[in-house]
């Protein structure tokens, strides 16, 4: 007979983990279970079979898929830190206490327009006839139109705009909290601005950019429209190979494949993150 | 058509999955359908005159179809527009209803366009032509030469580099490669495919982005490419007013035609209202509102729709051309389960090269 402790301990955690197993649990179970069932012809067959993997990981096509996601990924996670801390330490320490609110609204301000009408919108600027060019081309700077829209370049500054925001938002949190003496401290013991930087300030603010950079590594690699808008389909990125084969192929073991192998990425990225991912700091 | 049209296109196999039953009601029509059957022009003076209301909701490929109808509740449904060469699929898998066929206008459509062989199994009349169109080479007029798009080895040469746009659809677009290679789409195989993924492989190096509907559409009003591969009047038509520069045309070796059908789904509890709203979507005022759809313009298969249609529409349409059009164009490729397979995977490979 369990004790009421315990009885009453199941009650507590039972909505937490019903809720875990019937929208996580359960799903990525049938998910997984899916990536090993096949196809004969346009018929699921259920069972265990490695086909899936064989095939993603055999067909150079599948493949580069994953290679892509994974590329345009860590560039877009670095790039966006790059971009992201110098923002986050600016309108901390260099904006007026009392403007701060302000700065940090019209930091994220892009995040209230829709994601779709957003990279419609990228996709204007960059094009040949957008501002980008019109403005090189009547400064004289080029004479023919950059190809800048259907690249991965566009795709990344997409990317980029949108996690910038969101990487600002980790980052200033972090960096708001740290109290300023610490760097005074480590310059009156003489060390330079760069060192106090490099030895203090850096490693104190690494769970706020390991955070961001987390968030943004799992909503990059598992974005659809962006690459869809403006990538051109000159390459597919991992969630557009899916979308194909539930939209066209209805080969949901494939897809379900391919998945799980998002996923198995998502969660290596984790495992690198996690020694600096402290949600607690934030 | 507007890119939050295409977008909602796009989303909404997502979208009817939140879709509570309850707000799809009995006495109403539910129709599965293409972005041109949103339009009100064409299911108002339906809804009034029968006093109902259509509720639709858009989709893109019949895989998406056919996925949303297995999750849905038998009768959830009472129409569904397809793709004319996946009728026989859809029949296969037992979802349509036989349709009257001596109360459907098939006798009025423009030769060759009922389709027969597709919407007709063991003689029984499962679904109807609605709408047709060609999947060629738009241009901008103003930009390329005319003459270079009769030639489709020249469509995709190195002399457009970077002002092409290929439509991203594996069938009509790998169509257009097999007529260029001298292959009847119809006859197509897996013998074919190597040839056809070189072909494919030279759109690529000389295509600047590979792009669904809005995409292309987008591409070429925007100067962003001055060719798409696989578009037509679909792609064109809605721009006629605005940029008379952007037309298509049917190259001499021929083009693909696209239909559309619509038919009645068997679990619907809704069969005569249902047949109704075929009847009228086929007959000569629907096919003329559907015809000139503020989401795409294309042919309706019913040619008394010409009566219906102002002279500026059927320039638009080319009315006058069907009869040589329709000579010289050849029918979608309709590959088995496994061809679609290789055919989806060269398509893949041609995206990643």
């Amino acid at each position: 007979m369990p004790k009421p402790e315990t009885i009453r301990g199941w009650g507590f955690v039972a909505p937490a983990l019903i809720w875990t197993l019937a929208f996580f649990v359960v799903p990525f179970g049938i998910m997984a279970a899916m990536s090993f069932a096949t196809l004969d012809g346009r018929e699921l067959v259920w069972g265990f079979s490695l086909e899936n993997y064989t095939r993603l990981f055999g067909q150079s096509y599948l493949l580069r898929a994953i290679v892509v996601s994974l590329e345009i990924t860590l560039t877009v996670t670095i790039v966006s830190i790059v971009l992201a801390y110098p923002l986050a330490w600016i309108i901390v320490y260099r904006v007026p206490a009392r403007w701060q609110r302000l700065a940090l609204l019209l930091a994220i301000l892009p995040f209230w327009t829709s994601y779709v009408v957003r990279s419609y919108a990228w996709l204007l600027v960059l094009s040949r006839e957008g501002v980008i060019n019109q403005t090189l081309m009547g400064l004289g700077v080029i004479s023919e139109p950059l190809t800048l829209a259907s690249t991965r370049f566009a795709t990344v500054t997409g990317f980029v705009h949108f996690f910038v925001m969101l990487l600002t938002l980790t980052i200033y949190a972090n960096l708001v909290q740290l109290p300023a003496n610490y760097r005074r401290a480590a310059v009156d013991l003489g060390a330079s601005s760069w060192q106090a930087f490099r030895h203090v300030v850096l490693p104190l603010t690494m769970p706020g950019i390991a955070t961001g950079a987390f968030l943004t590594f799992v909503l990059c690699i598992g974005d659809y429209i962006t690459p869809q808008i403006l990538g051109g389909n000159n390459e597919l990125t991992g969630p557009q190979i899916i979308m194909v084969q539930l939209g066209r192929g209805a080969n949901f073991p494939l897809a379900a494949a391919m998945s799980i192998v998002l996923m198995a990425l998502v969660t290596l990225a984790y495992l690198a993150a996690s020694r600096w991912l402290r949600l607690d700091r934030l | 058509m507007t890119y939050f049209a295409a977008r909602r296109g796009l989303m909404s196999s997502f979208a009817i999955l939140a879709l509570p039953a309850a707000a799809m009601a009995a006495e109403d029509l539910n129709a599965l359908v293409w972005c041109d059957h949103t339009d009100p022009a064409l299911i108002e003076p339906f809804e009034q005159q029968h006093g109902i209301r259509v509720n639709l909701r858009e989709y893109e490929g019949t895989a998406t179809a056919l996925a949303l109808l297995e999750q849905s509740r038998p009768g959830d449904w009472d129409v569904l527009v397809i793709d004319a060469i996946d009728v026989p699929r859809a029949v296969g898998a037992g979802l349509m209803a036989e349709l009257p066929a001596e109360d459907l206008a098939t006798a009025d459509f423009w030769p060759g366009v009922a389709m027969e062989d597709q919407t007709q199994v063991d003689g029984k009349t499962y679904a109807v032509t609605e709408k047709f169109g060609y999947n060629t080479i738009s241009f901008n007029s103003d930009k390329v030469d005319a003459a270079d798009m009769q030639d489709l080895a020249t469509v995709w040469s190195d002399k457009y580099t970077d002002r092409i746009a290929v439509y991203d659809y594996y069938l009509p677009v790998m169509g257009l490669a097999a007529i260029a290679n001298g292959v009847e789409t119809a006859n197509l195989s897996a013998d074919d495919l190597p040839a056809l993924k070189e072909t494919l492989f030279t759109m690529k190096d000389n295509a600047r982005s590979v792009g669904e509907v809005v995409a292309s559409q987008t591409a070429l009003a925007t100067g962003e490419v001055d060719i798409v591969i696989g578009g037509g009047e679909w792609l064109t038509a809605v721009l006629a007013e605005e940029q008379p520069e952007l037309t298509w045309t049917i190259p001499d070796q021929g083009a693909v035609r696209w239909a559309q059908s619509i038919g009645v789904l068997e679990a619907s509890e809704n069969k005569d209202l249902a047949v109704e709203f075929v009847k009228y979507i086929t007959g000569p005022e629907g096919q003329a509102r559907l015809a000139t759809s503020s989401c795409y313009w294309g042919m309706p298969a019913n040619q008394k729709a010409g009566e219906h249609l102002s002279d500026a529409q059927k320039k638009v349409l080319r009315w006058d051309d069907q009869p040589d059009y329709l000579k010289r164009a050849q029918l979608y490729p309709a590959p088995d389960a496994d061809l679609d397979g290789q055919m989806q995977d060269v398509w893949l490979e041609m995206l990643q090269h």
